[in-house]
């Protein structure tokens, strides 16, 4: 090893060896060693964003879109904390990112320097792991297990600090051939007993779902997913994080289970006799009231991270394994179990679940003075962009029906903030997909709210050729919080009016961007706004559909309440038991 | 609640008893006592966490600890089949009048009286935490002027080691 290379040069060539195509990041005075080399990388391309918490959600939303580790970099101090949004979002929902940031020389840390964070113990909670390397050698070796760590097991965000003396020291170059963590041996190959012993109880269930959490997505596992729906007849529901799972169209599918849920989906949860929880938490949105929570359910709960089985309901047969591997191997148990003669006979428990889904469809209604219905624009813009495109939603009324009104047919079409639930996630996160898959339509769905948290990014789009669409479902308000408000504070609107449909005006701020600005006010012109932005593919587009504020989502469970008491619509209830 | 031993094998590495400490206090559980120091093992510390915890929540952040990267094994040590014990200072009031007491209760307890002033003495003792609590009890009305005490540090009985299979390398990827 001679010292032939910079500290910064030893970073570029790991992230190239680290197999980096593209880097979302601002540049600064403690990661400025790094940008010198960056610039000569023809692997890597640098895409400078407008503000660093954009350069995170854009490497989420690389990550989610192709399944590769997404990069961000940023210099120390306020870079790195613009960081942390995007870090802990992509911790809730794991997410693999590697952030790489400058820290302020080694001799300097602890002394409240000039643009000093502690950012790696900001961040110890909200990372998988993260590093702070002040030895330059270290560089290489950091990286390799920063990218190993993300990618593996649990997918999850990883940082990499170090210090600029670091990136600027002479040093040698090393690429680990292997990496050496004897702390992180993630287990993906389920135990044959396990899945055997899950098996056995699919086939001798009675009302059997399958609850389809995110990580089947992480693991690839939609294929393996249809597989055991269709061998085995069990109904299916997808959670917020695994819209795209399994195809929306398939007849096994229910839906949405959760806080805003179909009747169909939380009722079959609430209703069955086995749980079958694959790669998914049992988050408190899914479960409601945890105690109330399917009563009569025994839980199979497979997940590749041995601390979520057991954390929020009890698995009656836990399996620890990648998603992809354990369904596979499901497949081929419950084949087994078919093969000796023991099928399951769900034929009641689908033609109720049927029923329900046939009574208590979603839907919406049109408001009456003739304005736009956000979920009618919502429903046409799936329908018309088809099920290729990819969203990415911003967080709340419009996430909602986003999630619930687009049909899903494929997995890493759709992308958003579940378990952070972060405002102003879309529209970098659509930024970084479209970089991801430059083939693909990629929209954001935000609202506008979320669109004016981070729509500064739009400029990064116009000038880097990223031609996203948005479709800005603009209600003029916060809408979830006024519909709170609605429900719960007796219609009292405290700092929800956003004023929006006066300031700004979204389309003069879509054109000073270098974007295409649309606006759409009736439900006539609805199509054809949305046909225009598709043909514009030279800018980005921005179409401001003003929609009526009154629209809610539904159905609904209360926080903290029981699934039993779901509601379709205000004040009504589903009659599950006249239904039996 | 029951108090737990826990023994956690660690890689030597900058940060981790942050990492550690903040983990339990982010998951809601209290640490009762902690000692870390070297092992046998170089580049391998071992840190002694005492949690009073129902059995549940035990299992849960022990699966969270085990995530941490840094962190090589977790056993929980039984009482019954293991050995704990801590050190403790203390600086008691004994003036001529209650010198000679105060040196009777160090000689039942085996404590070691390690300085003796005019108005104090100060004895290290080492045991269980009953014990040590039991002398501090007795101690008290003399009027305790300092007291430092050193987390619990336990280990098993019998001729295994905690490290024998955990740290070597052939078994990693089993």
């Amino acid at each position: 090893m001679t010292d032939q290379i910079t500290g910064a040069q030893s970073l570029v060539r790991s992230l190239e060896r680290a197999g980096v195509d593209v880097v979302f990041g601002i540049p600064g005075g403690a990661i400025l060693p790094a940008y010198d080399p960056l610039m000569d990388s023809t692997q890597v391309r640098h895409i400078l964003t407008r503000h660093e918490q954009g350069a995170g959600h854009a490497a989420e939303g690389y990550a989610a879109a192709t399944g590769r580790v997404g990069v961000c970099m940023a210099t120390s101090g306020p870079g790195a904390t613009n960081l942390v949004t995007p870090i802990a979002d992509a911790y809730m929902d794991s997410v693999p990112i590697v952030a790489i940031t400058g820290q302020v020389p080694s001799a300097a840390i602890g002394t409240d320097a000039f643009q000093e964070a502690d950012i790696r113990g900001i961040t110890m909670p909200i990372t998988k792991h993260n590093f702070l390397v002040t030895d330059p050698a270290e560089i290489p070796s950091a990286v390799a297990a920063a990218f190993h760590i993300a990618a593996t097991g649990r997918p999850g965000p990883v940082l990499v600090d170090i210090a600029k003396d670091a990136l600027q020291a002479r040093t040698g170059f090393s690429w680990p051939e292997q990496i050496d963590l004897p702390g992180y041996r993630p287990v993906t190959r389920p135990h044959a007993k396990q899945v055997r012993e899950a098996a056995r109880m699919i086939v001798e269930a009675k009302r059997p779902v399958l609850y389809v959490g995110g990580g089947v997505i992480r693991a690839g596992a939609h294929a393996e997913l249809r597989r055991l729906a269709e061998l085995t007849g069990i109904p299916v529901t997808t959670t917020l994080m695994a819209r795209g799972a399994f195809p929306d169209s398939h007849p096994l599918h229910l839906g949405m289970p959760g806080m805003h849920g179909t009747v169909a989906a939380v009722g079959a949860l609430q209703k069955s006799d086995l749980i079958v929880a694959l790669g998914a938490r049992f988050d408190d949105r899914v479960t409601g009231k945890l105690d109330t929570f399917a009563p009569d359910a025994a839980v199979i709960h497979a997940d590749i991270d041995p601390a979520e089985i057991g954390k929020n309901r009890t698995a009656d047969v836990p399996i620890v394994g990648d998603a992809r591997e354990v369904i596979a191997d499901l497949v081929a148990a419950v084949t087994a179990e078919h093969e000796a003669g023991r099928t399951g006979d769900y034929a009641e428990w689908v033609e109720l679940l049927d029923r329900m889904k046939a009574t208590y469809p979603l839907g919406y209604d049109h408001p009456a003075d003739g304005t736009l219905s956000p979920q009618y624009v919502i429903e046409r813009l799936g329908q018309i962009a088809g099920p290729e495109a990819v969203v990415a939603a911003g967080v709340g009324q419009h996430q909602m029906w986003a999630a619930q009104f687009i049909g899903y047919e494929l997995p890493g079409t759709w992308l958003n903030s579940g378990g952070a639930g972060t405002m102003g996630y879309a529209v970098p996160a659509a930024m970084g997909a479209k970089v991801g898959r430059p083939d693909a339509q990629v929209w954001a769905v935000d609202g506008d709210g979320c669109f004016q948290m981070t729509n500064q990014e739009l400029v990064t789009c116009a000038i880097n050729e990223i031609p996203i669409k948005v479709a800005l479902i603009n209600n003029s308000s916060l809408g979830m919080v006024r519909q709170w408000q609605t429900l719960f504070y007796e219609s009292r609107y405290s700092n929800t009016d956003l004023h929006s449909h006066r300031i700004p005006d979204f389309v003069k701020l879509a054109d000073a961007y270098g974007c295409h600005g649309l606006r759409c006010e009736s439900p006539e012109q609805v199509d054809a706004t949305i046909e225009k932005a598709m043909g514009l593919d030279d800018a980005p587009v921005v179409i401001d559909f003003v929609v009526h504020k009154d629209a809610m989502v539904w159905p609904m469970v209360a926080a903290g309440a029981s699934n039993d008491d779901i509601k379709f619509a205000r004040d009504l209830a589903p009659t599950w038991d006249r239904e039996e | 609640m029951t108090r737990h031993t826990l023994s956690v094998l660690v890689e030597d590495q900058p940060g981790v008893l942050a990492r550690i400490s903040a983990l339990f206090s982010r998951r809601g559980f209290n640490i009762e006592s902690l000692a870390v120091g070297p092992t046998e093992v170089e580049g391998v510390s071992r840190i002694t966490i005492v949690v009073a915890v129902e059995d549940s929540p035990l299992e849960q952040v022990t699966k969270q600890l085990n995530k941490l990267i840094n962190v090589l094994k977790i056993v929980e040590l039984e009482p019954e089949s293991s050995v704990a014990r801590e050190l403790v200072l203390v600086k008691v009031r004994a003036d001529q009048e209650t010198r000679s007491d105060v040196l009777q209760i160090a000689d039942v307890f085996r404590a070691k009286v390690v300085d003796v002033a005019l108005e104090t003495v100060t004895m290290e003792i080492t045991g269980s935490r009953d014990k040590t609590e039991a002398l501090l009890r007795i101690l008290e009305p003399f009027g305790i002027k300092e007291l430092a005490q050193s987390g619990i540090v336990a280990i098993g009985r019998g001729p295994r080691s905690i490290s024998d299979r955990a740290l070597r390398p052939a078994e990693r990827s089993a």
